[in-house]
């Protein structure tokens, strides 16, 4: 039972590496469709990770060991984050590993990593990338912190499996607050995952760059680690999103039935989330960098109003 | 075995013994360096073990020695509380002494006082451990006297800048007006409590109108010396000018002395807890945290930037006892307990990060003489030990996993998190609203220390004598890397050290945390397993495998990479003046928080007909607090000196009036 548990874990684990790249490339082909181009297969950023291991990487003269070091770090700490949100199911050991907290405490080290890795060289890009980065994460952090917090003091847990349990064991009611945190947490999703309106991930235009600023001296298989890790961290915001707020079909016991329905479920709701995306994507245009504070706060405004809502209207329900 | 506090009074014996020795030596410097780091290291092991003994096993010793008043003998006592704070000095200190070995060679050709140095260093310590051993307020204010005043001369060391003299002045000032202030409040318990004794104290009833006065004004005084906002303007001005080891143990550990000195008087003296003190406590600390760091963000002297984020520090230390008086004031004594071990979880957090961050600083000062940001650059690959532990520190003072400041600043929003157990709804709506402060401060102490590493360490350096930097001599590094090493171990081993203080809330709240250390040392579980847990060493032996099997399969071994030109997308090489300099950095944030920093900016046409760019970014409490409050003396003074006649007869006059007075007052 215990190892079943455990190799289930690692299953989660592995399944959150493998599927990352999916979701990346089904948003870009969603998009591609969407502006009538036909736009690369789905399966494409698996073939770029793949190009990408096998090439050589290359270093500036300038840079240091910690920019070598960097990728592995924001990779590692990035998977570690993501391997305590409920995936298939929510009996996992790593569940209880780090409660959301840790988890964003484990995002801002990966992000401390990526900044001092776009320093490392001594471009003006790279100071650029990571001066903005630190500036929209300051940000999003309250407004997220906020948010979960309305989430933890209906459920009294910080730890996401207990918190979707919660959801689970509750019968269905429409909780204000949760609408107004949901709302916030997406904004929080959007900025920290480097999306439309806040950041465009495909662009290579100098001066609107953030994230791919700070990667910009990056090659081979170290481009690769930093990639994979940023749409690991797509997909851990989209898990977080539709497993804490639409929890159904995820797998409260071990057998297999329960597991395939989670799993079959899971991509549903990414399939959906990701269709979302791409449409909202294709209709907004990325903001000026300083229109992202308005943006930041609106989503800490959401959060407090959900937790105000949380505090008057459902305390002693 | 010797009890606990023998082996207090040896540490007190040595500090005093490290004070005197300058004399004898002065003219060995060699032999004075070897016999203070020795003496140091002692004072440091002595102090560590007997707060270790004490912490252990929950024992109260007393004493009484034959100094002080007739009828008021010295009262010393070594509880758990005391206890942890004598184990905090002894650490810093040890990796301090090691340190001052090779820093001090520094002064050694110059003009600067030996004797001075390690004389006033040997007092500073005498005074800090006095504090914390004192159990009864004249002696304690003795210690608290002896610390700040000769913390006064370290901070004057380098007194031939008229700045650094003018900010030790502004430090004495301070520094006696909080004094005054603590005195008051030992003032009214001692009235109310029939003597100076603690023990008196501590027996007291007290009305709360009584023990709210005595609260603030021990508030206002031990909140000057720890910097508190808006009493914090001394600090980012005396801290960096003493000498790097020095800006240490002030930052580091003397802060922390008076972080034990409120504790001691509101949790331990009065006793009482009301919500009214600490929305109080908990307001200002909040704020503190907040405005500190956006301050630190906005330096370019390193060490002004450290001292910066001293007064962060300490706000999120406040944070945790506030919560806990809140919690305390409805009698929730176990989330009370978890927000009180947070905040001593985090002044130990902050004695280890600030001191080896100081530290830091001190080594940059001595092999490239620079403290300015702007010239900086490159500086890991000419020091890769003192780069290390500089990221060392910066990672945990920014509290990220799995490092010592994540711990502290978990168990703070776990506590404030329980803030549905409270019955009133403006507390319940307010508490979160501060943790969203603790968010934000967090997230831009990292950015601001992505800013320090990046603009330091990274790049490419920016002016010459940096370029030509070199490692510093071992026992500097020693002195770092203890540091270092604990900042690590307090952040793997979060388990076994909270057992190991929780003799202190035992004491202090009668609560312990018993079940935050109760499912094995993997597990950190500060209210119960199902509301939240971290598995620090878990995550740690994670990161660190899937780091070496990343670095094994992906990279195959370590196989050289190839260098190349930066890329840079496919401009020019970058040249050391292309990066990005630390106030470009800051200039988003600068820019988004503008309405509450006071800056000059703006371009002007210079003799020769150049432009010039001229920034000046300063703090707002100058001028909404300060100033008025030196106009109103001036006023004050000025119609005072009416009297000022010159004539000595009318001095004397005046001296029999006021003492006349003063009797008739006391009869």
């Amino acid at each position: 039972m215990n190892l079943q548990i455990s190799l289930l874990a690692l299953v989660q684990l592995v399944l959150y590496a493998l599927l990352a790249p999916l979701v990346a490339g089904w948003i870009h082909w969603v998009k591609a469709k969407l502006q009538n181009r036909c736009g690369a297969r789905i399966f494409q950023p698996y073939r770029d990770l793949y190009k990408l291991f096998n090439k050589e990487a290359r270093m500036a003269h300038t840079a240091s060991q910690l920019f070598r070091a960097s990728p592995y770090i924001v990779f590692t700490a990035t998977l570690l984050a993501a391997s305590a949100v409920p995936l298939l199911s929510i009996n996992l050991p790593t569940a209880a590993i780090a409660d959301i907290i840790a988890i964003a405490g484990l995002l801002a080290l990966s992000r401390f990593f990526l900044a001092l890795a776009g320093m490392d060289v001594g471009t003006a890009f790279g100071g650029m990338g990571a001066s903005r980065e630190m500036l929209v994460s300051a940000l999003a952090e309250p407004a997220m912190l906020v948010a979960v917090f309305t989430l933890a003091m209906t459920a009294h847990t910080t730890n996401l499996a207990s918190l979707v349990g919660f959801q689970l064991t509750e019968t269905f009611v429409l909780r204000p607050s949760f609408m107004f945190a949901l709302a916030a947490l997406v904004l929080v999703a959007i900025a920290e995952t480097g999306r439309i309106p806040v950041d465009n991930p495909s662009t290579h235009l100098e001066l609107t760059m953030i994230h791919e600023a700070m990667i910009l001296e990056y090659s081979g298989r170290h481009l690769a680690l930093m990639e994979w890790a940023a749409q690991l961290k797509l997909l851990l915001y989209g898990t977080l999103l539709t497993n804490v707020f639409f929890p159904w079909g995820i797998a409260q016991d071990l057998s297999l039935t329960s597991l395939a329905i989670g799993l079959l479920s899971l991509i549903a709701k990414l399939l959906l989330l990701g269709i979302i995306l791409a449409i909202s994507e294709t209709v907004l245009a990325k903001m000026r960098l300083f229109r992202t504070p308005a943006f930041l706060n609106l989503a800490l405004l959401l959060g407090l109003l959900g937790m105000l809502s949380h505090v008057i209207l459902e305390i002693g329900v | 075995m010797p009890s606990a506090l023998w082996f207090a009074g040896l540490a007190v014996s040595f500090s005093l013994l490290s004070a005197i020795i300058p004399v004898f030596t002065v003219n060995t410097p060699r032999l004075l360096r070897v016999l203070t780091t020795l003496l140091l290291c002692l004072i440091g092991i002595a102090a560590l073990i007997s707060g270790l003994i004490t912490l252990s096993e929950n024992e109260v010793a007393t004493a009484e020695l034959p100094l002080g008043l007739p009828w008021l003998h010295w009262h010393i006592r070594l509880d758990a509380l005391s206890g942890f704070f004598i184990s905090l000095i002894g650490v810093v200190t040890v990796a301090i002494g090691l340190y001052s070995y090779g820093y001090v060679r520094g002064f050694e050709h110059g003009q600067d006082s030996l004797i001075a140095l390690g004389g006033f260093t040997g007092l500073f310590l005498t005074g800090m451990l006095l504090v914390v051993l004192a159990d009864d307020a004249f002696m304690f204010m003795i210690s608290w006297e002896l610390m700040s005043l000769s913390s006064y001369f370290l901070v004057a060391f380098h007194h031939e800048h008229a700045a650094n003299r003018r900010a030790a002045f502004l430090y004495l000032l301070m520094a006696h007006v909080g004094g005054l202030s603590i005195l008051l409040s030992y003032g009214v318990l001692a009235s109310l409590g029939d003597g100076f004794t603690f023990e008196a104290m501590r027996a007291a009833e007290i009305p709360f109108g009584w023990a709210s006065l005595s609260f603030i004004l021990a508030f206002i005084g031990f909140g000057m010396k720890a910097g508190l906002l808006p009493l914090h303007a001394w600090l980012p001005e005396a801290h960096p000018v003493a000498p790097s080891h020095i800006s240490a143990l002030m930052s580091g550990v003397m802060l922390k002395v008076a972080v034990y000195g409120l504790i001691r008087v509101i949790f331990d003296l009065i006793g009482q807890f009301h919500w009214q003190w600490g929305v109080t406590v908990l307001t200002i600390g909040s704020i503190s945290a907040l405005l500190g760091v956006l301050y630190a963000l906005m330096q370019n002297d390193l060490k002004r930037l450290l001292a910066y984020s001293s007064v962060e520090n300490l706000g999120i230390i406040f944070i945790g006892l506030g919560l806990s008086i809140l919690f305390m004031s409805e009698n929730h004594r176990l989330i009370a307990t978890v927000a009180f071990v947070a905040a001593l979880y985090h002044s130990l957090n902050h004695a280890l990060f600030k001191s080896l961050l100081f530290l830091g600083a001190g080594s940059i000062l001595h092999s490239a003489n620079e403290q300015d940001l702007e010239k900086m650059g490159g500086l890991l690959r000419r020091m890769p030990w003192t780069g290390l532990f500089f990221l060392i520190g910066c990672i945990s003072i920014s509290s990220l996993p799995p490092f010592n400041g994540f711990v502290s600043e978990w168990l703070t929003f776990q506590a404030a998190l329980q803030t549905w157990q409270l019955n009133s709804g403006v507390l319940r709506s307010l508490l979160p609203i501060a943790a969203a402060m603790l968010a934000l401060t967090g997230a831009l102490a990292a950015a601001c220390f992505v800013k320090v590493y990046g603009i330091a360490f990274l790049g490419q350096a920016r002016s010459r004598h940096i370029r030509r930097a070199r490692p510093v001599p071992l026992s500097m590094r020693v002195g770092q890397g203890i540091l270092a090493l604990f900042c690590l171990l307090l952040g793997l081993l979060p388990v076994p050290f909270i057992s190991l203080i929780d003799n202190v809330p035992r004491q202090v709240l009668d609560q312990t945390l018993t079940q935050a250390t109760a499912h094995g040392w993997l597990w950190l579980t500060p209210v119960s397993a199902d509301t939240a847990s971290y598995g620090a060493p878990l995550i740690a032996i994670a990161l660190f495998i899937a780091l070496g099997l990343g670095l094994w399969l992906v990279g195959r071994g370590i196989r050289r990479v190839r260098r190349c030109d930066a890329w840079d997308c496919g401009f020019a090489p970058p040249t050391p003046n292309m990066q990005y300099t630390s106030t470009a950095f800051a200039q988003p944030i600068r820019r988004v928080f503008g309405l509450l920093f006071k800056i000059e900016e703006g371009v002007e046409r210079n003799q020769q007909g150049k432009l010039t760019h001229h920034l000046k970014i300063s703090d707002r409490a100058w001028g909404l607090f300060y100033a008025p409050i030196a106009r109103t003396v001036e006023k004050a003074a000025s119609k005072i000196t009416r009297i000022q006649s010159g004539n000595i007869r009318t001095y004397l006059g005046w001296s029999l009036t006021t003492l006349v007075f003063l009797l008739w007052v006391i009869a």
